[in-house]
């Protein structure tokens, strides 16, 4: 057992505690909380209100696998549904065109970030913390106060829900309602599934992880290290974009108090997950675990009586040091124990 | 005059001085009066100085308190503790909580201010000293460590008055307001006293000990200096627990000021102000090397900075895109490539130049 855990490569082990935790934590809530968390629903629901969380872990897997960090997401999430609502409600413009300002937006703040990541050679987070204070200051110049979208197509889009066959369940009064999923979650999925693939077998992928394990040796390997780094930022940020919009349409209306503080979650989510800070290790299925993992724990955290507002943030804190240690103290073993590996091996020879 | 200028530019205060007189000269230019200081009375009949210069004294000295502490944890760590903000969102709430007990109206104080201010220093060295272990014993990044304080620092303000909001009021306490606002008798406010006490105090620690030498030693190169007998992981929990006190007593100045503490938006963004203070002082953000004077001066430019951006009718929760703008410039000029392309850019100026005198002389 220790020797096929030895054997493992870092990603992989990392994903395998993740599931394990998961798992154990779900099953533990099933067990002892009962009722709320056995209907699939229930389960579904976790998808339904991170859905947005999904895709800016994803993005921010991405980048956190090249080696570096984006802070920007939360604050480009803000100003994408503020600056939506505002498109939608007071301009008058239709899904399209705020559809395509998201995407602008994202893309925009990936651009200018990578460059000035890859390019110039400064402090990622640096320019992510201004990125998340420039991003957050504009919603408030966008408007000031919160606006509920009632144009009628985004409200028909945003309310249309996808139904799963057989997972429906008769309620108190039984009536059979459909288990439903919204819209925003088929597309996180769809892009966990494509940066999966991405990330295992394109060329592109395999680049991202040789950046983050050791820049210097894929430059020796001719990787455009630039705009490898400069990639994974665009990417990020147009993933900001997109997890703007499914947020939008989870909320339905614009604030500048919108998705406070979910950099802190989608970069905890990205830990729990397996992604090293260190870059060169992570995976995507790993990061989907991570944020159901921290959902999870959030409910367990509220149904079981603790629902003053600050235990949530207490918790995801503390699951977050946890695993930062975790991470920390395997690493430290296997390169312990790699290096006594070759001690060993380099002795052996001599004393024969 | 070219080698003076040169000299000039070359200094480290440069940055701040420069980026000053700049400020200073648009104010001059959009308006005069901003210059202008008038004796007043405060609502007590106490004789205080008015005028935004006092304002850019008063609030940027809790500036300069703070960017003490950050450059300790920059030189040491090459990284920047974002959880300056939740940390005295947490060392004022236990002030008051010391004070007021579980009352949060009371009529008189549980204990003397000097027991909760030192039990604040102590609580603000603990959570510090928890920073400085995980990145110094655990090897993570400073600003993913400090990340963790950053988002559970706030809730943990809230819990510890229970999400109350304890008030000291002048019926209560008199002098407890003295600390924010002005001792009465003094015109001038009494953080910017605070201030001069802690840079007079970090002073001489930097002169006497060996504090800025083992500090930039391990921020330069951790290896080395343990190689030679330093303890580089010691040093940077130092580091970060000199910082702890500097937030501790921001915290004091910050709940002295309204004699009530509101979680979520007390000392708001701080820890932008507080990196971008280090920046602006010009020392790299990566470590080493520090200059105290650079960041401190930093503070005050920030600060200045900031009261521009309100005379101009900013709200204030436009504010950091604004400043956001400005640290990207500064980082952004401050960049080794940026600044080679520029140097060889002066470089090929100048060769023309000669070269163009050369052919008018011939």
């Amino acid at each position: 057992m220790m020797q096929r855990i030895k054997k493992m490569s870092d990603t992989n082990l990392l994903l395998t505690i993740t599931i394990v935790v998961f798992i154990l934590m779900y099953l533990c809530a099933v067990i002892f909380l009962g009722e709320g968390f056995r209907k699939p629903q229930a389960f579904l629901n976790q998808f339904n209100n991170n859905a947005y969380l999904i895709i800016i872990a994803c993005g921010l897997s991405l980048v956190m696998i090249t080696g570096g960090i984006d802070i920007s997401v939360g604050g480009v999430i803000g100003l994408v549904s503020m600056t939506c609502a505002v498109n939608l409600d007071l301009k008058g413009g239709n899904i399209v065109t705020s559809m395509l300002i998201a995407l602008g937006i994202g893309l925009a703040f990936g651009l200018v970030q990578g460059f000035l990541v890859a390019y110039l050679d400064i402090q990622p987070f640096i320019v992510t913390l201004a990125g998340m204070f420039f991003a957050r200051g504009l919603t408030t110049i966008v408007h000031t106060n919160p606006i509920n979208v009632k144009n009628s197509d985004f409200v028909k889009l945003r309310t249309t829900d996808v139904v799963i066959p057989g997972l429906g369940a008769e309620n108190k009064r039984g009536v059979y309602i459909d288990a439903t999923i919204e819209i925003g979650v088929v597309i996180a999925l769809i892009i966990v599934l494509a940066l999966f693939f991405m990330l295992r077998w394109s060329k592109t992928g395999r680049n991202f992880y040789a950046v983050g394990g050791n820049q210097q040796s894929a430059l020796m390997l001719g990787i455009n290290v630039r705009r490898t780094k400069f990639l994974s930022y665009v990417m990020c940020g147009l993933l900001a974009g997109i997890a703007g919009y499914v947020y939008f349409m989870h909320v339905g209306s614009g604030s500048p108090s919108h998705a406070q503080g979910a950099e802190m979650n989608a970069i905890a989510s990205s830990i729990i997950g397996g992604t090293m800070l260190t870059g060169g290790v992570g995976n995507i299925i790993g990061t989907l675990f991570g944020v159901l993992s921290l959902s999870t724990i959030k409910d367990i955290v509220t149904s079981s009586g603790y629902d003053d507002p600050w235990w949530t943030g207490i918790t995801v804190a503390a699951m977050l040091c946890i695993f930062l240690v975790i991470q920390s103290v395997i690493m430290a073993k296997k390169h312990a124990q790699g290096a006594s590996d070759k001690k060993e091996k380099q002795a052996a020879p001599a004393s024969s | 005059m070219k080698k003076i200028l040169k000299k000039l530019a070359g200094n480290q205060i440069f940055i701040p001085c420069a980026s000053l007189i700049l400020l200073a000269l648009f104010n001059l230019i959009a308006d005069p009066s901003f210059f202008k200081i008038t004796l007043g009375h405060n609502s007590n009949g106490d004789p205080v100085l008015n005028g935004y210069l006092i304002t850019i004294l008063d609030y940027g000295s809790e500036l300069a308190i703070l960017a003490i502490g950050m450059t300790l944890v920059t030189a040491a760590t090459g990284g920047q503790d974002i959880s300056v903000g939740a940390g005295i969102a947490i060392a004022g709430s236990v002030i008051l909580r010391v004070l007021c007990g579980s009352d949060p109206r009371p009529t008189q104080l549980q204990t003397s201010l000097i027991v909760a201010f030192l039990v604040a220093i102590f609580v603000s060295m603990a959570f510090s000293a928890f920073n400085g272990i995980l990145v110094a014993y655990f090897k993570i990044q400073p600003m993913v460590a400090t990340l963790i304080l950053f988002t559970a620092g706030r809730s943990i303000a809230a819990w510890i008055n229970q999400n109350k909001l304890p008030i000291v009021s002048a019926e209560c306490d008199k002098t407890f307001g003295y600390w924010g606002n002005y001792i009465p008798g003094i015109p001038i406010p009494t953080p910017v006293f605070i201030a001069a006490v802690s840079i007079l105090i970090i002073m001489l620690l930097l002169k006497f000990t060996n504090l800025r030498l083992y500090t930039q030693s391990v921020g330069i190169n951790p290896k080395s200096s343990r190689l030679n007998g330093l303890n580089p992981e010691l040093i940077k929990v130092i580091a970060f627990v000199i910082l702890g006190v500097c937030v501790a007593i921001c915290g004091l100045i910050k709940v002295s000021r309204l004699q009530t503490i509101n979680y979520s938006v007390v000392a708001k963004d701080i820890e932008m102000d507080a990196i971008l203070a280090v920046a602006l002082g010009g020392n790299a953000l990566s470590g080493g090397k520090f200059n105290m004077w650079g960041s401190i001066l930093g503070a005050y430019v920030i600060q200045f900075l900031t009261t521009t951006l309100y005379k101009l009718n900013i709200k204030s929760e436009a504010l950091p895109a604004y400043k956001a703008i400005v640290v990207i410039l500064l980082v952004v000029a401050s960049a080794p490539v940026v600044r080679e392309k520029v140097s060889k850019l002066f470089k090929k100026t100048a060769k023309t130049d000669s070269k163009s005198e050369g052919g008018a002389a011939a």
